[in-house]
């Protein structure tokens, strides 16, 4: 193994981390729920009643935030390698897999391991393993 | 339940993704690349959140209620079954072949990244899918 240490950047990741971590103790502590991306989008393609608005809000927070991020800094600049097939295939991927799996890098990966939940540790373990068997065979397999 | 706050958690949840890079997918790609020049970086960012988390929800698990007075609903599931396994390992099939998982790819969509829009369009179908089989096994 070798470590991009040009790439490394832990104190920004971390610090990341943190503020990712607060948003999901709001959630739980304000709203009573888990932040669980997913499983808030999921939850709006089976509507309840007093169930919608709370969705919404969140969802628009995640989309809005480079809005209110580029009044104070730079753009960030997202590097999307992956061509239009394999975009479409992976959101597929992520899109039922999530949903049967009943979580994704935010519920299961930092709700679930925040609560100590092992059925939150194998869901991370499981989809963490298939992500590394993925790049691999891609990048180092295929040659993708 | 609050929209407001709710609001509020998604705004510093995105901008917790933009500064710990995960709103990258190619950095979230380096670190899924063990055999390449591996980027460790996503490893902190697990560490930040789940350090902050810990403590949240184990205030959480003591209380029947929210600071707002609201109910306080936390998962009850238990079994660790073949849908946990399953979904999750579709899950990160798919997050290893872009780089995206689904709040990283909502926050790189409000950037106006055509490619985001894409795969979101494409992981709320796989959503819509997964709902129709489930209410049609559910009859």
């Amino acid at each position: 193994m070798t470590i991009a240490w040009n790439l490394f950047t832990p104190w920004s990741a971390l610090a990341g981390g943190v503020l990712i971590g607060v948003a999901a103790a709001m959630f739980v502590l304000l709203n009573g729920r888990i932040a669980g991306i997913s499983g808030v989008l999921g939850g709006l393609l089976r509507p309840a009643a007093g169930d919608v608005a709370w969705r919404i809000a969140f969802v628009a927070g995640l989309v809005a935030t480079p809005l209110l991020w580029l009044l104070f800094a730079d753009r960030p600049q997202p590097t999307i390698d992956a061509g239009w097939g394999a975009l479409v295939a992976a959101g597929l991927l992520v899109g039922i897999g999530t949903r049967y799996g009943s979580g994704c890098t935010s519920g299961h990966g930092v709700c679930g391991l925040s609560r100590l939940s092992p059925r939150s540790l194998v869901a991370t373990l499981a989809f963490m393993g298939a992500g590394f068997v993925t790049v691999y065979l891609l990048r180092h397999v295929l040659g993708a | 339940m609050n929209v407001f706050t709710s609001l509020l958690a998604g705004l510093v949840f995105g901008i917790g993704l933009i500064v710990s890079g995960m709103a990258d997918p190619a950095k979230v790609l380096g670190f899924l690349d063990l055999a390449g020049a591996w980027d460790p970086s996503l490893a902190f960012v697990m560490a930040g959140a789940i350090l902050v988390g810990v403590l949240a929800f184990y205030v959480a698990g003591r209380r029947a209620r929210t600071f707002l007075g609201g109910e306080l609903k936390l998962p009850t599931a238990r079994q660790i079954d073949r849908r946990l396994v399953l979904g999750s390992l579709t899950f990160g099939v798919g997050w290893g072949l872009a780089g995206f998982c689904p709040g990283p790819a909502l926050v790189a969509l409000g950037l106006g990244e055509t490619k985001a829009l894409v795969f979101v369009a494409a992981m709320l179908v796989g959503m819509g899918l997964f709902e129709g089989l489930e209410r049609r096994l559910a009859r």
